[in-house]
Protein backbone atom coordinates (compact mmCIF):
# COMPACT_ATOMS: atom_id res chain seq x y z
CA UNK A 1 0.00 0.00 0.00
CA UNK A 2 1.52 3.19 -1.03
CA UNK A 3 -0.25 6.79 -0.25
CA UNK A 4 0.97 9.86 -1.38
CA UNK A 5 -0.30 12.69 0.59
CA UNK A 6 0.85 15.32 -1.67
CA UNK A 7 -0.86 15.73 -4.56
CA UNK A 8 -2.55 18.10 -6.62
CA UNK A 9 -5.14 18.25 -9.47
CA UNK A 10 -5.64 21.58 -11.97
CA UNK A 11 -3.02 23.59 -14.07
CA UNK A 12 -0.42 25.65 -12.34
CA UNK A 13 -0.51 29.49 -13.09
CA UNK A 14 3.05 30.05 -13.37
CA UNK A 15 4.60 27.27 -16.57
CA UNK A 16 2.89 24.55 -18.36
CA UNK A 17 2.63 21.47 -16.32
CA UNK A 18 1.43 18.16 -17.72
CA UNK A 19 -0.53 15.39 -16.13
CA UNK A 20 -3.02 17.59 -14.17
CA UNK A 21 -6.49 16.27 -15.21
CA UNK A 22 -7.98 13.35 -13.40
CA UNK A 23 -7.08 10.84 -15.84
CA UNK A 24 -3.86 11.96 -16.39
CA UNK A 25 -3.19 11.59 -12.44
CA UNK A 26 -4.77 8.43 -12.44
CA UNK A 27 -2.27 7.05 -14.67
CA UNK A 28 0.85 8.16 -13.12
CA UNK A 29 -0.51 6.85 -9.52
CA UNK A 30 -0.25 3.29 -11.75
CA UNK A 31 2.43 4.63 -13.06
CA UNK A 32 4.12 4.67 -9.44
CA UNK A 33 1.94 1.78 -8.41
CA UNK A 34 0.37 4.65 -5.82
CA UNK A 35 -2.77 3.34 -4.07
CA UNK A 36 -4.18 6.43 -2.84
CA UNK A 37 -3.07 10.12 -3.11
CA UNK A 38 -4.58 12.73 -1.34
CA UNK A 39 -5.16 15.85 -3.24
CA UNK A 40 -5.75 19.89 -3.61
CA UNK A 41 -7.26 22.24 -6.18
CA UNK A 42 -4.28 23.63 -7.37
CA UNK A 43 -5.21 26.76 -9.43
CA UNK A 44 -7.26 27.53 -6.47
CA UNK A 45 -4.29 27.88 -4.21
CA UNK A 46 -3.92 31.15 -6.55
CA UNK A 47 -7.64 32.41 -6.31
CA UNK A 48 -8.64 35.27 -3.49
CA UNK A 49 -10.92 32.33 -2.17
CA UNK A 50 -9.35 29.43 -2.48
CA UNK A 51 -12.41 27.24 -1.13
CA UNK A 52 -13.89 27.62 -4.61
CA UNK A 53 -12.44 24.94 -5.94
CA UNK A 54 -13.30 22.72 -3.32
CA UNK A 55 -16.54 21.59 -4.61
CA UNK A 56 -15.19 20.09 -7.75
CA UNK A 57 -12.03 18.94 -5.95
CA UNK A 58 -14.78 16.58 -3.51
CA UNK A 59 -16.89 15.84 -6.51
CA UNK A 60 -13.89 15.00 -8.69
CA UNK A 61 -12.52 12.56 -5.68
CA UNK A 62 -15.81 10.53 -5.01
CA UNK A 63 -15.56 9.72 -8.44
CA UNK A 64 -11.95 7.87 -8.65
CA UNK A 65 -11.64 5.32 -6.44
CA UNK A 66 -7.98 6.36 -5.24
CA UNK A 67 -8.60 9.96 -4.74
CA UNK A 68 -8.96 11.42 -1.50
CA UNK A 69 -9.74 15.46 -1.03
CA UNK A 70 -7.71 18.06 1.22
CA UNK A 71 -9.76 20.55 0.88
CA UNK A 72 -8.43 24.74 1.03
CA UNK A 73 -9.27 26.40 4.13
CA UNK A 74 -8.91 30.36 4.48
CA UNK A 75 -9.38 31.76 8.15
CA UNK A 76 -9.35 35.17 6.74
CA UNK A 77 -12.74 34.81 4.71
CA UNK A 78 -15.75 34.69 6.86
CA UNK A 79 -17.94 31.84 7.84
CA UNK A 80 -14.30 29.39 7.06
CA UNK A 81 -15.77 27.18 9.65
CA UNK A 82 -18.34 26.04 8.00
CA UNK A 83 -15.53 25.01 5.13
CA UNK A 84 -13.81 22.49 7.74
CA UNK A 85 -16.76 21.16 9.21
CA UNK A 86 -17.56 20.09 5.52
CA UNK A 87 -14.29 18.98 5.02
CA UNK A 88 -14.54 17.12 8.43
CA UNK A 89 -17.42 16.20 7.39
CA UNK A 90 -16.55 14.51 3.95
CA UNK A 91 -14.19 12.41 5.60
CA UNK A 92 -11.31 14.68 4.53
CA UNK A 93 -7.79 12.65 5.65
CA UNK A 94 -6.84 16.56 6.36
CA UNK A 95 -7.44 20.47 5.14
CA UNK A 96 -4.56 22.86 3.45
CA UNK A 97 -3.98 26.16 3.99
CA UNK A 98 -0.62 28.01 2.98
CA UNK A 99 -0.90 30.96 4.77
CA UNK A 100 1.52 32.91 2.52
CA UNK A 101 -0.25 31.77 -0.61
CA UNK A 102 -3.18 33.51 1.01
CA UNK A 103 -1.42 36.55 1.93
CA UNK A 104 -1.94 36.36 5.73
CA UNK A 105 0.29 36.32 8.61
CA UNK A 106 1.97 32.43 8.48
CA UNK A 107 2.04 32.44 12.82
CA UNK A 108 -0.54 34.97 12.97
CA UNK A 109 -3.85 34.98 15.17
CA UNK A 110 -5.95 33.62 11.75
CA UNK A 111 -3.88 31.19 11.58
CA UNK A 112 -3.68 30.14 15.22
CA UNK A 113 -7.24 30.09 15.19
CA UNK A 114 -7.31 27.94 12.47
CA UNK A 115 -5.11 25.48 13.76
CA UNK A 116 -7.43 25.57 17.36
CA UNK A 117 -10.14 24.72 15.10
CA UNK A 118 -8.70 21.90 13.38
CA UNK A 119 -7.09 20.84 16.39
CA UNK A 120 -10.61 20.46 18.08
CA UNK A 121 -11.92 18.43 15.03
CA UNK A 122 -9.21 16.47 15.00
CA UNK A 123 -8.62 17.17 11.57
CA UNK A 124 -4.85 17.16 10.20
CA UNK A 125 -3.49 20.77 9.19
CA UNK A 126 -1.51 20.40 5.80
CA UNK A 127 0.64 23.27 4.70
CA UNK A 128 3.81 23.17 2.39
CA UNK A 129 7.28 25.12 3.03
CA UNK A 130 7.58 25.62 -1.20
CA UNK A 131 5.95 24.38 -4.21
CA UNK A 132 8.94 24.91 -6.88
CA UNK A 133 12.40 25.74 -5.92
CA UNK A 134 13.23 29.87 -5.31
CA UNK A 135 15.70 29.31 -7.88
CA UNK A 136 13.35 28.70 -10.76
CA UNK A 137 10.25 30.25 -9.93
CA UNK A 138 8.63 33.21 -12.79
CA UNK A 139 9.64 36.30 -11.80
CA UNK A 140 5.93 37.75 -10.97
CA UNK A 141 6.32 34.55 -8.07
CA UNK A 142 7.15 36.11 -5.07
CA UNK A 143 5.39 34.18 -2.77
CA UNK A 144 7.84 33.93 0.39
CA UNK A 145 8.77 30.29 1.87
CA UNK A 146 7.09 29.33 4.98
CA UNK A 147 8.97 30.03 7.71
CA UNK A 148 10.35 26.78 10.15
CA UNK A 149 9.28 29.47 12.83
CA UNK A 150 5.88 29.69 11.77
CA UNK A 151 5.77 25.85 12.13
CA UNK A 152 6.93 26.10 15.55
CA UNK A 153 4.30 28.92 16.76
CA UNK A 154 1.14 26.82 15.18
CA UNK A 155 2.39 23.73 17.04
CA UNK A 156 3.29 25.93 19.98
CA UNK A 157 -0.82 26.91 20.00
CA UNK A 158 -3.17 24.59 20.53
CA UNK A 159 -2.17 20.96 22.53
CA UNK A 160 -4.44 19.43 19.69
CA UNK A 161 -3.16 20.36 16.15
CA UNK A 162 -1.29 18.43 14.24
CA UNK A 163 0.44 18.97 11.06
CA UNK A 164 1.65 17.87 7.73
CA UNK A 165 4.65 19.76 6.41
CA UNK A 166 5.13 19.19 2.91
CA UNK A 167 7.90 20.41 0.38
CA UNK A 168 10.50 20.84 3.89
CA UNK A 169 14.15 19.63 3.04
CA UNK A 170 16.41 18.71 6.34
CA UNK A 171 17.85 21.92 7.82
CA UNK A 172 14.15 22.96 7.72
CA UNK A 173 12.62 19.65 9.77
CA UNK A 174 15.50 19.27 12.00
CA UNK A 175 14.77 23.08 13.28
CA UNK A 176 11.49 22.37 13.53
CA UNK A 177 12.03 19.36 15.78
CA UNK A 178 14.78 19.96 17.95
CA UNK A 179 13.32 22.93 18.18
CA UNK A 180 9.82 21.70 19.58
CA UNK A 181 9.33 20.02 22.59
CA UNK A 182 8.78 15.98 22.66
CA UNK A 183 5.19 16.54 22.87
CA UNK A 184 4.81 18.80 20.36
CA UNK A 185 7.37 17.14 17.68
CA UNK A 186 5.00 13.67 18.09
CA UNK A 187 1.94 16.07 16.16
CA UNK A 188 3.95 17.28 12.84
CA UNK A 189 4.64 14.87 9.63
CA UNK A 190 6.89 15.42 7.21
CA UNK A 191 6.34 14.22 3.72
CA UNK A 192 9.78 13.51 2.18
CA UNK A 193 9.46 14.84 -1.11
CA UNK A 194 12.29 17.51 -0.59
CA UNK A 195 14.52 15.48 1.55
CA UNK A 196 18.01 14.34 -0.28
CA UNK A 197 18.54 10.73 -0.86
CA UNK A 198 21.53 8.67 -1.52
CA UNK A 199 24.61 9.88 -1.90
CA UNK A 200 23.80 12.38 0.46
CA UNK A 201 22.92 11.12 3.97
CA UNK A 202 20.09 13.46 4.29
CA UNK A 203 17.07 10.94 4.28
CA UNK A 204 18.79 8.61 5.82
CA UNK A 205 20.33 10.52 9.11
CA UNK A 206 16.82 12.18 9.21
CA UNK A 207 15.06 8.29 9.83
CA UNK A 208 17.69 7.73 12.22
CA UNK A 209 17.64 10.75 14.61
CA UNK A 210 13.99 11.98 14.16
CA UNK A 211 12.28 8.77 13.76
CA UNK A 212 10.77 6.83 10.96
CA UNK A 213 7.34 7.36 12.22
CA UNK A 214 7.34 11.18 11.80
CA UNK A 215 7.56 10.75 7.74
CA UNK A 216 5.11 9.74 5.28
CA UNK A 217 5.25 9.49 1.72
CA UNK A 218 4.23 12.39 -0.63
CA UNK A 219 5.28 13.96 -4.21
CA UNK A 220 4.23 17.04 -5.16
CA UNK A 221 2.97 15.46 -8.40
CA UNK A 222 2.04 16.49 -11.10
CA UNK A 223 4.65 19.70 -10.30
CA UNK A 224 7.17 17.03 -9.47
CA UNK A 225 7.54 13.62 -10.86
CA UNK A 226 6.02 11.74 -8.34
CA UNK A 227 8.76 8.95 -9.45
CA UNK A 228 11.21 10.61 -7.38
CA UNK A 229 9.76 9.84 -4.00
CA UNK A 230 9.77 6.15 -4.91
CA UNK A 231 13.58 6.19 -5.87
CA UNK A 232 14.55 7.81 -3.13
CA UNK A 233 13.37 5.22 -1.00
CA UNK A 234 14.64 2.39 -3.18
CA UNK A 235 17.99 3.81 -2.67
CA UNK A 236 17.73 3.10 0.91
CA UNK A 237 18.05 -0.29 2.92
CA UNK A 238 15.00 -0.22 4.66
CA UNK A 239 13.43 -2.40 6.76
CA UNK A 240 10.11 -3.48 4.93
CA UNK A 241 7.70 -2.35 8.31
CA UNK A 242 10.25 0.56 7.85
CA UNK A 243 9.04 1.45 4.47
CA UNK A 244 5.53 0.38 4.93
CA UNK A 245 5.38 2.64 7.74
CA UNK A 246 6.06 5.76 5.57
CA UNK A 247 4.23 4.60 2.51
CA UNK A 248 1.58 4.41 4.20
CA UNK A 249 1.02 3.47 7.74
CA UNK A 250 1.95 6.84 9.57
CA UNK A 251 -0.52 8.30 7.18
CA UNK A 252 -3.43 5.24 8.60
CA UNK A 253 -2.02 6.19 12.20
CA UNK A 254 -2.71 10.24 11.66
CA UNK A 255 -5.86 9.73 10.17
CA UNK A 256 -7.37 7.49 12.51
CA UNK A 257 -6.88 10.27 15.19
CA UNK A 258 -3.76 9.04 16.50
CA UNK A 259 -0.36 9.96 16.89
CA UNK A 260 2.78 8.06 16.89
CA UNK B 1 24.59 0.56 -20.00
CA UNK B 2 24.39 3.85 -18.06
CA UNK B 3 25.98 6.24 -18.24
CA UNK B 4 26.00 8.59 -15.60
CA UNK B 5 27.87 12.11 -17.37
CA UNK B 6 27.41 14.68 -14.09
CA UNK B 7 29.01 13.03 -10.89
CA UNK B 8 31.34 14.02 -8.47
CA UNK B 9 33.74 12.47 -5.60
CA UNK B 10 35.21 14.10 -2.85
CA UNK B 11 38.97 13.44 -1.09
CA UNK B 12 40.38 13.77 1.93
CA UNK B 13 41.55 17.99 1.18
CA UNK B 14 37.62 19.00 1.23
CA UNK B 15 35.69 20.52 4.09
CA UNK B 16 33.85 17.35 4.17
CA UNK B 17 34.56 14.67 6.37
CA UNK B 18 32.33 11.60 5.45
CA UNK B 19 33.78 12.07 1.91
CA UNK B 20 34.65 8.20 2.20
CA UNK B 21 31.12 7.59 3.07
CA UNK B 22 29.23 10.03 0.26
CA UNK B 23 31.76 8.34 -2.10
CA UNK B 24 31.13 4.58 -1.39
CA UNK B 25 27.51 5.82 -1.17
CA UNK B 26 28.24 7.13 -4.89
CA UNK B 27 29.11 3.67 -5.82
CA UNK B 28 26.21 1.95 -3.83
CA UNK B 29 23.29 3.65 -5.29
CA UNK B 30 25.21 3.78 -8.73
CA UNK B 31 25.00 0.00 -8.30
CA UNK B 32 21.21 -0.32 -7.08
CA UNK B 33 20.61 2.48 -10.88
CA UNK B 34 22.54 0.10 -13.13
CA UNK B 35 25.43 2.98 -13.17
CA UNK B 36 27.88 1.25 -15.56
CA UNK B 37 30.15 4.62 -15.65
CA UNK B 38 30.72 7.31 -13.64
CA UNK B 39 31.87 10.45 -15.08
CA UNK B 40 33.07 12.37 -13.01
CA UNK B 41 35.13 15.28 -11.73
CA UNK B 42 36.30 16.98 -8.29
CA UNK B 43 36.32 20.61 -8.18
CA UNK B 44 39.69 21.19 -6.51
CA UNK B 45 39.30 21.18 -2.63
CA UNK B 46 35.55 22.05 -2.61
CA UNK B 47 36.31 25.36 -0.77
CA UNK B 48 38.67 24.38 1.75
CA UNK B 49 41.97 25.78 0.66
CA UNK B 50 40.53 28.11 -2.45
CA UNK B 51 36.76 28.15 -3.62
CA UNK B 52 34.80 25.87 -4.83
CA UNK B 53 34.09 27.69 -8.17
CA UNK B 54 37.74 29.52 -8.34
CA UNK B 55 40.11 26.74 -7.14
CA UNK B 56 42.96 27.59 -6.93
CA UNK B 57 46.35 26.09 -9.91
CA UNK B 58 47.23 23.74 -7.19
CA UNK B 59 44.01 22.81 -5.56
CA UNK B 60 42.81 21.82 -9.22
CA UNK B 61 46.13 19.41 -9.26
CA UNK B 62 44.87 17.61 -6.26
CA UNK B 63 41.52 17.44 -7.22
CA UNK B 64 42.66 16.02 -10.32
CA UNK B 65 44.90 13.73 -9.21
CA UNK B 66 41.84 12.37 -6.45
CA UNK B 67 40.16 11.72 -9.08
CA UNK B 68 42.74 9.81 -10.83
CA UNK B 69 43.36 7.61 -7.70
CA UNK B 70 39.78 6.86 -7.81
CA UNK B 71 39.73 5.83 -11.55
CA UNK B 72 42.64 3.80 -10.48
CA UNK B 73 40.98 1.93 -7.92
CA UNK B 74 37.47 1.79 -9.67
CA UNK B 75 38.52 1.23 -13.48
CA UNK B 76 35.67 -0.58 -14.39
CA UNK B 77 33.22 2.22 -12.83
CA UNK B 78 34.61 5.37 -12.71
CA UNK B 79 36.11 7.73 -15.42
CA UNK B 80 37.57 11.70 -15.09
CA UNK B 81 36.54 15.04 -16.22
CA UNK B 82 39.99 17.11 -16.06
CA UNK B 83 38.53 20.08 -13.83
CA UNK B 84 40.50 23.25 -14.18
CA UNK B 85 40.17 26.79 -13.91
CA UNK B 86 40.39 28.96 -17.12
CA UNK B 87 42.01 32.29 -15.51
CA UNK B 88 44.58 30.11 -15.28
CA UNK B 89 45.33 29.49 -18.94
CA UNK B 90 48.68 27.96 -19.41
CA UNK B 91 48.26 25.60 -16.14
CA UNK B 92 44.71 24.62 -17.50
CA UNK B 93 45.93 23.22 -20.71
CA UNK B 94 48.74 21.82 -18.75
CA UNK B 95 46.48 19.85 -16.82
CA UNK B 96 44.22 18.72 -19.10
CA UNK B 97 47.28 17.11 -21.07
CA UNK B 98 48.25 15.64 -18.19
CA UNK B 99 44.97 14.34 -17.36
CA UNK B 100 43.61 13.00 -20.69
CA UNK B 101 47.07 11.42 -21.17
CA UNK B 102 46.51 9.51 -17.53
CA UNK B 103 42.89 7.98 -18.87
CA UNK B 104 40.38 11.14 -17.93
CA UNK B 105 37.85 11.74 -21.04
CA UNK B 106 36.55 14.86 -20.36
CA UNK B 107 36.87 18.50 -19.23
CA UNK B 108 35.04 20.28 -16.80
CA UNK B 109 34.31 23.82 -16.54
CA UNK B 110 33.09 24.75 -13.44
CA UNK B 111 32.19 28.80 -12.73
CA UNK B 112 35.30 30.49 -12.52
CA UNK B 113 35.21 32.27 -15.71
CA UNK B 114 32.03 32.75 -17.89
CA UNK B 115 31.34 30.74 -20.43
CA UNK B 116 31.80 33.18 -23.66
CA UNK B 117 35.02 34.56 -22.43
CA UNK B 118 37.61 34.32 -25.32
CA UNK B 119 39.62 32.79 -22.46
CA UNK B 120 38.03 29.64 -23.23
CA UNK B 121 39.05 29.48 -26.39
CA UNK B 122 42.19 27.61 -26.05
CA UNK B 123 40.00 25.42 -23.85
CA UNK B 124 37.94 24.82 -25.98
CA UNK B 125 40.70 24.21 -29.07
CA UNK B 126 42.63 21.48 -26.76
CA UNK B 127 38.92 19.70 -26.48
CA UNK B 128 39.17 20.12 -30.01
CA UNK B 129 42.31 18.67 -30.76
CA UNK B 130 41.95 15.85 -28.23
CA UNK B 131 38.48 14.83 -29.00
CA UNK B 132 37.13 15.41 -25.74
CA UNK B 133 33.51 16.82 -24.95
CA UNK B 134 33.22 19.93 -22.41
CA UNK B 135 31.18 19.71 -19.28
CA UNK B 136 29.87 22.96 -18.70
CA UNK B 137 28.42 24.21 -15.41
CA UNK B 138 25.26 26.41 -15.51
CA UNK B 139 22.85 28.72 -14.14
CA UNK B 140 20.08 28.20 -16.19
CA UNK B 141 18.54 31.96 -16.73
CA UNK B 142 21.23 33.44 -15.14
CA UNK B 143 19.83 36.89 -13.77
CA UNK B 144 22.28 38.08 -12.14
CA UNK B 145 25.88 37.09 -10.59
CA UNK B 146 25.36 34.98 -7.20
CA UNK B 147 27.93 35.20 -4.28
CA UNK B 148 30.76 32.50 -4.57
CA UNK B 149 30.89 31.73 -8.47
CA UNK B 150 31.12 33.40 -12.16
CA UNK B 151 27.93 31.06 -13.36
CA UNK B 152 27.48 31.03 -17.01
CA UNK B 153 23.89 30.27 -18.63
CA UNK B 154 22.99 29.07 -21.76
CA UNK B 155 23.15 31.65 -24.03
CA UNK B 156 26.56 32.08 -23.04
CA UNK B 157 27.39 28.35 -23.69
CA UNK B 158 26.19 28.19 -27.05
CA UNK B 159 28.22 31.51 -27.46
CA UNK B 160 30.94 29.64 -26.90
CA UNK B 161 29.59 26.51 -28.70
CA UNK B 162 29.09 28.47 -31.83
CA UNK B 163 32.88 29.50 -31.92
CA UNK B 164 33.99 26.07 -31.77
CA UNK B 165 31.06 23.68 -34.13
CA UNK B 166 33.29 20.71 -34.37
CA UNK B 167 33.38 20.68 -29.83
CA UNK B 168 31.02 18.61 -27.88
CA UNK B 169 29.70 20.73 -25.02
CA UNK B 170 27.36 19.36 -22.54
CA UNK B 171 25.13 22.36 -20.84
CA UNK B 172 25.20 20.87 -16.93
CA UNK B 173 22.24 20.01 -15.23
CA UNK B 174 19.18 21.21 -16.53
CA UNK B 175 17.46 20.58 -13.21
CA UNK B 176 19.98 22.42 -10.75
CA UNK B 177 18.54 25.22 -10.05
CA UNK B 178 16.93 28.31 -12.60
CA UNK B 179 14.93 28.83 -15.28
CA UNK B 180 15.13 25.77 -17.40
CA UNK B 181 12.62 26.69 -20.30
CA UNK B 182 14.92 29.53 -20.55
CA UNK B 183 18.02 27.46 -21.32
CA UNK B 184 16.03 24.94 -23.51
CA UNK B 185 14.91 27.86 -25.97
CA UNK B 186 19.19 28.74 -26.23
CA UNK B 187 20.40 25.18 -27.04
CA UNK B 188 16.94 24.60 -29.71
CA UNK B 189 19.45 25.16 -32.90
CA UNK B 190 22.91 24.74 -31.78
CA UNK B 191 23.63 21.03 -32.62
CA UNK B 192 26.46 20.55 -30.15
CA UNK B 193 25.24 21.25 -26.82
CA UNK B 194 23.82 18.53 -25.40
CA UNK B 195 21.59 18.42 -22.02
CA UNK B 196 22.55 16.85 -19.20
CA UNK B 197 19.47 15.60 -17.63
CA UNK B 198 21.02 15.87 -13.86
CA UNK B 199 20.34 18.16 -10.69
CA UNK B 200 17.85 18.08 -8.05
CA UNK B 201 15.25 19.50 -10.06
CA UNK B 202 12.60 16.54 -10.74
CA UNK B 203 10.16 18.94 -12.62
CA UNK B 204 6.92 17.87 -14.38
CA UNK B 205 7.54 19.42 -17.84
CA UNK B 206 10.76 19.61 -17.70
CA UNK B 207 11.45 16.30 -20.09
CA UNK B 208 8.75 16.64 -22.12
CA UNK B 209 10.70 20.41 -22.71
CA UNK B 210 13.96 19.06 -23.40
CA UNK B 211 12.87 16.61 -25.88
CA UNK B 212 10.85 19.28 -27.59
CA UNK B 213 13.82 21.34 -27.68
CA UNK B 214 17.16 19.15 -27.98
CA UNK B 215 15.45 15.92 -29.54
CA UNK B 216 16.51 12.90 -27.93
CA UNK B 217 19.66 12.43 -29.46
CA UNK B 218 20.95 15.64 -27.25
CA UNK B 219 20.04 14.49 -24.10
CA UNK B 220 22.43 12.36 -22.08
CA UNK B 221 21.97 11.27 -18.63
CA UNK B 222 23.48 12.06 -15.03
CA UNK B 223 22.42 12.83 -11.89
CA UNK B 224 25.17 15.48 -9.67
CA UNK B 225 24.60 16.13 -6.47
CA UNK B 226 21.64 13.85 -5.94
CA UNK B 227 21.27 10.68 -7.62
CA UNK B 228 17.51 9.17 -6.61
CA UNK B 229 15.93 12.59 -8.86
CA UNK B 230 18.38 11.16 -11.62
CA UNK B 231 16.90 7.88 -11.39
CA UNK B 232 13.34 9.31 -11.18
CA UNK B 233 13.98 11.03 -14.37
CA UNK B 234 15.20 8.36 -15.79
CA UNK B 235 11.95 6.17 -14.74
CA UNK B 236 9.54 8.73 -16.11
CA UNK B 237 11.59 8.93 -19.13
CA UNK B 238 11.12 4.60 -19.61
CA UNK B 239 7.95 5.10 -19.14
CA UNK B 240 7.56 7.21 -22.45
CA UNK B 241 9.83 6.54 -24.80
CA UNK B 242 10.97 3.93 -26.75
CA UNK B 243 13.42 1.38 -26.05
CA UNK B 244 15.74 2.81 -28.72
CA UNK B 245 15.12 6.33 -27.48
CA UNK B 246 15.69 5.51 -24.21
CA UNK B 247 19.03 3.50 -24.79
CA UNK B 248 20.28 7.13 -26.52
CA UNK B 249 19.49 8.85 -23.60
CA UNK B 250 21.20 5.85 -21.31
CA UNK B 251 24.32 5.72 -23.35
CA UNK B 252 24.97 5.94 -26.80
CA UNK B 253 24.36 9.99 -26.80
CA UNK B 254 27.55 9.36 -24.58
CA UNK B 255 29.08 7.02 -26.55
CA UNK B 256 29.24 9.36 -29.11
CA UNK B 257 30.76 12.26 -27.82
CA UNK B 258 32.99 10.63 -25.67
CA UNK B 259 36.47 9.19 -26.79
CA UNK B 260 36.16 5.94 -28.56
CA UNK B 261 36.52 3.56 -25.81
CA UNK B 262 35.62 5.34 -23.04
CA UNK B 263 32.93 2.98 -22.20
CA UNK B 264 33.21 -0.92 -21.78
CA UNK B 265 31.10 -2.20 -25.12
CA UNK B 266 32.09 1.41 -27.15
Amino acid sequence: MRVDCNAFLGAYPWRKVPGTSPEALVAALARTKIDVAWLTHLPSLFWRDPTAGNAWLCETAKAHKGFRPVPTVHPGLAQWEHVLADAANAGAPAVRCDPLYLGIDPAGGEMRVLAAACGATRVPLMLAVRLEDARQRHPNDRVAELPAAAVRALIRSDPDVRLIVTHADRAFIEEVHFGSTPEEARRIWWDICWIWGPPEDHLATLLETIGSERFVFGTGQPLRLPENSVAKLDLLDLKPETRAAIESQNLAALASGGDA
Amino acid sequence: MLIDVHAHFYHQRTPRSDWRERNASRLGAGEKIGITVHVASILGSFGLTSPTYFPSPRDVTAGNDALLALQRAHPERIRGYACVNPNYTAHARAEIVRCLDAGMIGIKLAASRRADDPLLDPIAALARERRVPVLQHIWQHRRHDWPGQEASDAVELCTLARRHPDVAFILAHIGGGGDWLHSLHAVRDVPNVYVDLSGSGVDGGMLEACIESAGVSRLVWGSDITMDTGWAKLRYLESQLTREEIAAIRWKNAARIFPAGAFPSD
